[in-house]
Parts: C-alpha cells; structure tokens; sequence
C-alpha cells in the first residue's frame, strides 16, 4: 500500500484508513525535511500548482504555499478579491482559463459547499480541497489527527471532544471523518443553537455541558466562532457563550488529569479561549501549524504521484 | 552466485582496509549509507573497521526518494526511508555507501540529497558491485567489491545474514532463474 486510493483530496469522506495512514508516514519524512537547514526537496520542480482563494485565508494560504515552495513547485496564487470572478466570471471558466495556461494542481477554497468536487468532475486538474463552505476542510483535520498522534502517540481508542460552532463548521466534519476512521470516540460540545440536530447518526455523542465534555475527553479542539457566517443570532452574547463554553485555566487545572488543547485558529482570545490556556502548556496550537505544512506536503507529493506525463 | 558467504566477507574486509589506507584513522571521515540497502553495507563496514582502529567512526544514513528524476515516471511512488545525519559533513570526507551501482542515477540522486546537508570537502564512493557498461550518467566508484558485466535483462541480488539468512551476491537471469 503505497499509493492514495483517490485522485483528488475532496474530503476526509473518500479516504480510506489506510490512506490517512500514508499521508501520515509520508508527513514523517517531510517533517524531517522542513527541520533541516536546507528545507527544500526537488521532487515537484516540474508541477505547476494554482492556490485559488475565493473565501479570505492566512494560516492555510501561506501553509500550503510553503509547502508547495518546499516541494519546489511552481505555483500561481489568486485571490478572488482581486480578479475577474468580480466581473462575473463563472468558476468553470475561470479555472478552465489558469488550466490552459498549463497547470497541473488546483488548491481551491471556496464560500460555497461541493464546490471542490464539482470542480474535480469537469476539469482534469488534480483538486485538493482547502476548505469548501461549512462542508469539508480535509488537510485542517489530517494535521489535527497528526498532531494529536505525535503528542499521544496514537489517534486509536483516543476520546476527543470537538467545542464550539459545530453547525457552521467544515472543520469539525473533516474531524469527525477523520478522527473516526481512525479509530477515536468523538464528541461534540456547544450550545444547542450551534449543533446540527441529527448529528448523532455521524456516530458521535452530544454533550452540552462543558465540563462533562472535558472530564471524559483526552483531546479538545476548541474551533471558533464563526461571527461571519452566523446571519442570526445563534446565542444570546459572546459573554454567555464564553461562560458557558470558553476554556480558561481554572475548568483545566479541576480537571484530574491534563488533556490536550488544540485550536484550529484564528483564535478569538478571550471568547472561546483564553489567553493563558492558548499559550499556556496544554496547547499544542503552534505543533499543529508546524505539521501543517508537514502534512500539506505529505498530500501534494502523494497526489503529485498520479499526474500523469 | 556471484559472491558466496565466503568471499562475500572477505571483500568487506578487503573494502575497509582499502578504507583505511585513504582515511588513515577517520578523524575527518564520514561514513554514509543510501537508504534502504546501503544501510547494510555500512553497518557491516562499521563493524569491522571500528574494531580494527578500535574507535567509533562517524556514520549516518541518508534517503534520497524526493531527490529522485523517476518520480512520476513509475507506476506507485516510493516510499520514503528514514535520513539521519546528526553531525556536520561541513569540510568533512564524505564516503556515500551503496550495495550495487548500475545506471548511476541512485547515486546522482545521493550527492543532491548529501549537499543540502552543506559542503563536504570531498566525497567518494564505495559499491559492493558494480555493474560495469550500464552507466547512463558519468559516475564511477572509488571503492568496488567485484565488477561484474550484466545484461540489462539480468537483476544482481546483494543478500544479507539480517535479512535473507546469508551474506551472498546472486545474479538472477531471466530464462534459467537462479545461475
């Protein structure tokens, strides 16, 4: 078993066990690599990859461009504040228009959920999801299963709980997927405004109280809130929702034993978080950014593998 | 069979004393094997010249899957191998290890991934076979076990006592398997 099962990374859905496996083994060498002094491999110097960004990014943008730079492939980057997509443009033909220019790979995030593998059936570039609406974000959640396999050891037979806005949340279903595969509980935190109603049939138990959540959990990503997508009010303030829901030392240290404390960013400090937690020694925030590129690398080489020539 | 267990070892011990008559006692000398087989030439290596100067000689093992010109050009991408090298091959001699050289490219390969560690002062290269007139690029060892002349069709077999059993080289052809 050494090549992935699928041809573009749409989502943790499509992926086997054994494919988020790979990813992993292969995002040990490539984390190897960035610790080195010369960070840089040839291996992609002759793939084009297109970064398309219709919905803003920092964290993920620079992410995967290091990672493509690291892997020496030539990249374009797109912001779709700054193109044609305002002058009407449809998707299809804008990214038809950059494959013509002889692109192998698109990176795409987009506001719109499916928006990926759409893309995927109609044009013979390799896609890889960075984030589609509040469907999937795939590589958000393998750097989440790595990190916690690095700090633990293991993902199998882990328990963690996912806090916050789990209904607006790509990030927490690419989790859900992710984490379940290979083989930890899940759960999910927040007030009921936030959680999906039939969440239960993804396998995932529902909690509401915060500190319950914590005492049963090994590992808590805390997601944040997502006020841009919320178009009405889903809790009554941001004060309550921190009360209720906002990890800060004291909740940690009446816990009997030291969980993990993971943050896919940006973080708000002071609502979902505080400060001293986000720095503090339970969070593992800045590993995961690390692996991020470890394990964006790890994603591009193993697709970059089927492009044919 | 190409070598036996026999002369299998005395080629390695002949190897490392032709080792020591360049190196004297290794105070700028670094061993480095190619991952994955040439690990255990170096391993073997190792052993008998630390006994012989009856010192420990730095070595380290170096992967070279991503500085490869093949990838994309084989049907399942390699997996990677683990590199370490936890010293400085800054201004050292640099000896790269590898069980057997046949097109060269392993090793064209080897010396990209060996400079992004710095600048050695100098580097050779020892093989255990080589399979002379397949070269597709301008690269010859330093140190050989055995030349041999193949066929493009034929494979040589380095096996080793921690893997297969037995220290033996083994050409296999095609048409009657083992010679």
């Amino acid at each position: 078993m050494n090549n992935l099962s699928v041809d573009n990374l749409i989502g943790i859905k499509d992926l086997t066990r054994e494919d988020i496996e790979l990813i992993f083994s292969t995002a040990d060498s490539f984390k190897q690599i960035i610790n080195r002094p010369i960070k840089k491999v040839p291996s992609l110097r002759d793939i084009t990859i297109a970064n398309l960004f219709f919905e803003n990014s920092t964290r993920t943008r620079i992410s995967f461009e290091l990672a493509q730079k690291r892997l020496s492939a030539d990249i374009i980057n797109f912001s779709a504040s700054a193109s044609s997509v305002k002058k009407g443009e449809t998707l299809i033909d804008t990214v038809n228009n950059i494959l013509a220019m002889k692109v192998d790979m698109v990176v795409m995030r987009h506001p719109n959920p499916g928006a990926a593998k759409f893309l995927s059936e109609r044009v013979p570039a390799k896609i890889i999801n960075a984030g589609d609406g509040t469907h999937e974000h795939p590589t958000q959640a393998l750097l989440d299963a790595y990190s916690i396999r690095e700090k633990l050891g293991a993902v199998d037979g882990k328990k963690v709980v996912i806090i916050g806005d789990i209904l607006h949340s790509r990030v927490a279903l690419s989790n859900i997927y992710c984490l379940q595969k290979l083989g930890a509980e899940v759960m999910v935190c927040g007030p009921t405004t936030l959680i999906p109603k039939h969440i239960d049939i993804l396998g995932v138990q529902v909690e509401h109280n915060l500190q319950k959540a914590l005492e049963w959990c090994d590992v808590a990503n805390v997601l944040r809130i997502q006020l841009e997508r919320q178009d009405i009010k889903y809790f009554p303030s941001l004060r309550e929702y921190t009360m209720l829901f906002g990890i800060n030392s004291s909740i940690l240290e009446s816990l009997e034993k030291d969980i993990v404390v993971m943050h896919p960013g940006p973080i708000n400090r002071g609502v979902e978080i505080t400060s001293d937690v986000a720095d503090g020694r339970h969070a593992i925030i800045l590993d995961q950014v690390e692996n991020g590129v470890a394990v964006r690398m790890a994603v591009t080489y193993l697709l970059a593998g089927k492009i044919e020539r | 069979m190409i070598l036996n267990e026999q002369h299998f070892d005395l080629t390695l011990k002949r190897l490392s004393h032709q080792l020591i008559e360049t190196h004297n006692d290794f105070s700028d000398t670094v061993l480095i094997g190619l991952q994955p087989r040439g690990v255990q030439v170096l391993s073997q290596l190792k052993q008998i010249l630390e006994t012989a100067l009856n010192k420990t000689i730095l070595c380290g093992t170096l992967d070279i899957t991503f500085y490869r010109d093949d990838f994309r050009r084989r049907e399942k991408p390699l997996i990677p191998s683990v590199t370490n090298i936890d010293f400085s091959i800054e201004q050292k001699r640099v000896v790269l290890i590898d069980d057997v050289l046949y097109t060269g490219r392993t090793i064209r390969s080897g010396l990209d991934a060996l400079l992004a560690f710095g600048r050695p002062s100098s580097v050779e290269l020892l093989v255990v076979i080589d399979r002379r007139f397949r070269r597709e690029l301008p690269i010859q060892a330093d140190y050989v076990g055995k030349a041999v002349d193949t066929l493009t069709e034929e494979r040589v077999s380095v096996e080793w006592r921690e893997i297969e059993g037995k220290n033996q080289v083994i050409l296999f052809t095609p048409k009657e398997g083992h010679e």
